[in-house]
């Protein structure tokens, strides 16, 4: 067992690049489900068309990256109005099965072979971010302790933190405004935000636009780090480790997710290095020496995490007990 | 007599019922041999090898192999000639299988290889033409390459086809609306949707596969399965949601934990059960019989009938027994059912029992007609039972019967006209326009979902 190691890959991974991405995921959930109360579990069904609008812009019609981003922040803002139209109006579990079971199919539907011509189907769509990396001012990795990024790992490490933080700023002042309470209103109680004269289904559309797009911001930067997309890499657990990240970090608060984000990863590979190591110490029962073990064994430490979150501790690190008094 | 006396009649009579079902006469097994009626779920494989991708680089460093074997009814198959290329479509090499039915290739690394079918010696066809090339992605590792050889020819036709796709439908329909009854019946008690009820179906599956697997017949071994599956819905209810309702703990709150606990469920399943379809060692492989237009075998035929008798069981239960109309009276409203007497918590774990098993049940015919797999739960089983119960409005158990039905003939028929692999995507794509159109569902009450 070498701690020192499995210590510093959790590490590496905690600030990097693919923590940030899921940082802006949660963050756009946590303008869902922490600021106006929406449980939309299919945040991964943004990323998959953010990502999927660079890829296909970039791979199959041969437009430039600053196109392909463009097509993936109208393909989140499409997304968003598409879902919610028929299920804003209706009561919030409509919704979250909807939200679950749409972007589940649009992951089946992107990796089916009829659609392989514009989404390589199976076998996903390559070098996509060519120009982004051509875009590198950087000469030489980012040197953290006792790790070091790649030059081009450090450039999107770089680009996604600095959205991240973007993002964060953006949320902190839209949920100040007058139009933050409003969603803060509705959150507490949709019914009293009505009466008030407030377009609840407008104002839930508002939400679901901005933190989906900032969903398809992660997908963007998620294709651009590897270079890829591939419909098998937006599975549903991708919105739960949301979930877990943003109430982990304190739904309704200001750096919950980017908080969050880092432990998450942090635990998560952690936890992947130590079963790795212990099945090769052999200090394992049998039924956890598979292959399987290590990335099933931290998907159920997640599950268990997100469980007694909810249950003990709903405001996770930063949050304020009485902001989340949610309720269906 | 009193109510709990009776409800645990009724119980028993359920069980009863069930193993005099699953023990029909039908279902003895045909001594004719293969023709491989068990259908290849092509996505069970991809989707063990994606979440193993999970973790990145494994140690063992073994060459990469495809293989595979081709059989129909005269026994293996020699001379199938395949090419194999790579994701770009660049050829990588070529394999024939060998008097034993059986062929290898070592690809030179890991990745995503097209097997193509090439040359079929005279009298051989495909049971798909038109999936004469088999994506797959190899690990380090041996990767099976399922082709499956057979009469295909036997459904020609878009007219033939139709038929044998009711048939189907109804079939998959059934089943969906075994497992989506306990779902909606738990929705419509105590408000919550379970999203972990997709592992109880695999708990019923897996548990039936382990007691066939140590040599039981897959009839009695059915009947540990629906056990364990009626089990683990009581475990759910008493051990987690009754105790975290108590505690004050909101909706929203449990919708999470019910995800939580699905993740949780899943992936311990696939520790223990494996990431391979396993198929059940009875029944897997049945002679086709022509029924008038529509071809099948026994096996399903009883499949079908099982789940009928099931489900008129269930829907008499519900309508006629005193324990039913408590039932109906909690998901009413509970609050009125609670003050003129009824025990609203005993009635919400019967719910939870009941509907495990229904699930645990349906669970084992989708796995004999499929495989097991640690992972079909979820996707297309939760998947389409939230349509079924949508589309017949949320919350009741006739609506969930009427509405998965739907929904199994809409992705069963779907397939007559558009690609396979796209049917579960159709089935939701209904449950958005019934969403759009009249969103309390076919047998849902006009109130106010808003």
């Amino acid at each position: 067992m070498d701690l020192e190691a499995i210590l510093g890959t959790a590490l590496r991974s905690a600030v990097g690049p693919q923590a940030a991405v899921y940082a802006l995921l949660a963050i756009g959930l946590n303008v869902h489900y922490g600021y106006t109360g929406l449980l939309n579990f299919g945040q991964v069904g943004f990323m998959l068309v953010g990502a999927y609008g660079l890829g296909i812009s970039v791979a199959t019609w041969g437009l430039s990256l600053w196109a392909g981003i463009v097509v993936g922040l109208i393909a989140g803002v499409l997304l968003a109005l598409l879902l919610g139209a028929p299920t804003l109006r209706l009561r919030a579990d409509y919704f979250a099965i909807t939200t679950i079971a749409v972007a589940e199919v649009l992951r089946l539907v992107f990796r089916s072979s009829p659609a392989t011509p514009i989404t390589g189907g199976p076998f996903g769509l390559q070098s996509i971010a060519n120009e982004f990396y051509a875009l590198n001012p950087l000469t030489r990795g980012i040197r953290l302790g006792p790790f070091t990024y790649s030059v081009n790992v450090s450039w999107s490490l770089i680009v996604t933190w600095a959205l991240v933080l973007l993002a964060t700023i953006l949320v902190t002042l839209l949920v100040r405004s007058p139009w933050g309470r409003v969603l803060r209103s509705i959150r507490e109680d949709e019914d009293a935000a009505r009466a008030l004269g407030k377009n609840v289904f407008s104002y839930k559309m508002q939400s679901l636009v901005l933190g989906g797009v900032l969903g398809s911001v992660g997908g963007i930067m998620f294709a651009i780090a590897g270079s890829t997309v591939n419909a098998d890499a937006f599975r549903p657990q991708i919105t739960f480790f949301a979930y877990a990240i943003l109430i982990l970090g304190g739904a309704a608060t200001r750096i919950g997710p980017i908080v969050g984000a880092i432990i998450f990863w942090f635990l998560f590979s952690g936890v992947q290095g130590l079963v790795r190591d212990a099945q090769g110490a052999d200090l394992l029962p049998g039924v956890l020496s598979g292959a399987n073990a290590v990335g099933a064994s931290a998907l159920i430490l997640m599950g268990t995490a997100l469980v007694l979150l909810v249950v003990f501790r709903p405001q996770g690190i930063f949050g304020d007990l009485r902001e989340l008094k949610l309720d269906a | 007599m009193s109510a709990r006396a009776r409800a645990s009649a009724l119980s028993v009579t359920f069980l009863v019922g069930l193993l005099l079902a699953l023990a029909a006469p039908a279902f003895a097994e045909t001594a004719a041999p293969v023709l491989l009626a068990q259908e290849d779920d092509a996505d069970a494989d991809e989707d063990a090898d994606a979440d193993a991708d999970a973790a990145e680089g494994e140690a063992a460093a073994d060459p990469s192999v495809l293989f595979g074997t081709f059989r129909n009814a005269d026994g293996p198959v020699e001379g199938v000639q395949l090419s194999i290329a790579d994701s770009s479509g660049q050829a990588v090499g070529e394999a024939t299988s060998g008097p034993n039915g059986q062929w290898e290739f070592e690809v030179p690394e890991p990745g995503d290889y097209a097997v193509t079918v090439e040359a079929l010696p005279e009298g051989v066809e495909l049971r798909d033409p038109e999936a004469s090339t088999v994506e797959v992605t190899v690990g380090e590792g041996r990767r099976a390459v399922p082709i499956p050889l057979g009469e295909g020819a036997a459904v020609s036709g878009k007219v033939a086809l139709f038929f044998q796709q009711i048939l189907s439908g109804i079939r998959f329909g059934l089943i969906i609306a075994m497992t989506a009854v306990g779902l909606s019946l738990i929705f419509g008690t105590t408000g919550l949707i379970n999203f972990a009820h997709g592992e109880i179906v695999i708990i019923g599956a897996v548990a039936t596969w382990f007691a066939n697997a140590a040599g039981l017949h897959l009839v009695f071994a059915a009947v540990l399965g629906v056990i364990a599956a009626a089990l683990s819905g009581g475990i759910l209810d008493r051990g987690v949601f009754r105790p975290l309702t108590r505690r004050g703990v909101g909706l929203f709150q449990l919708l999470v934990v019910t995800i939580g606990l699905s993740l949780v469920m899943r992936f311990i399943i696939l520790i223990v059960f494996g990431g391979r379809a396993q198929p059940y060692s009875q029944y897997a492989v049945q002679q086709r019989i022509s029924l008038g237009p529509f071809q099948t075998t026994p096996r399903d035929l009883v499949v079908i009938a099982i789940a009928t008798v099931v489900l008129i069981a269930v829907a008499t239960a519900i309508q006629r027994s005193r324990f039913g109309k408590a039932m109906r009276a909690v998901a009413d409203n509970r609050d009125l059912a609670e003050s003129s007497g009824i025990d609203v918590e005993r009635v919400v774990s019967v719910v939870w029992i009941a509907g495990g098993a229904l699930a645990g049940l349906g669970g084992i015919l989708y796995a004999t007609l499929f495989r097991v797999t640690y992972d079909f739960g979820f996707q297309p089983m939760l998947l389409l039972m939230f349509a079924g119960i949508i589309l017949g409005g949320l919350g009741t158990a006739y609506g969930a019967m009427v509405g998965s039905l739907v929904v199994g003939l809409v992705t069963e028929l779907s397939v007559v006209y558009f690609p396979n692999e796209l049917k579960t995507a159709w089935a939701l794509g209904v449950l958005v326009i019934v969403l759009l159109v009249r969103p309390q569902g076919l047998l849902g009450r006009r109130e106010r979902i808003g």
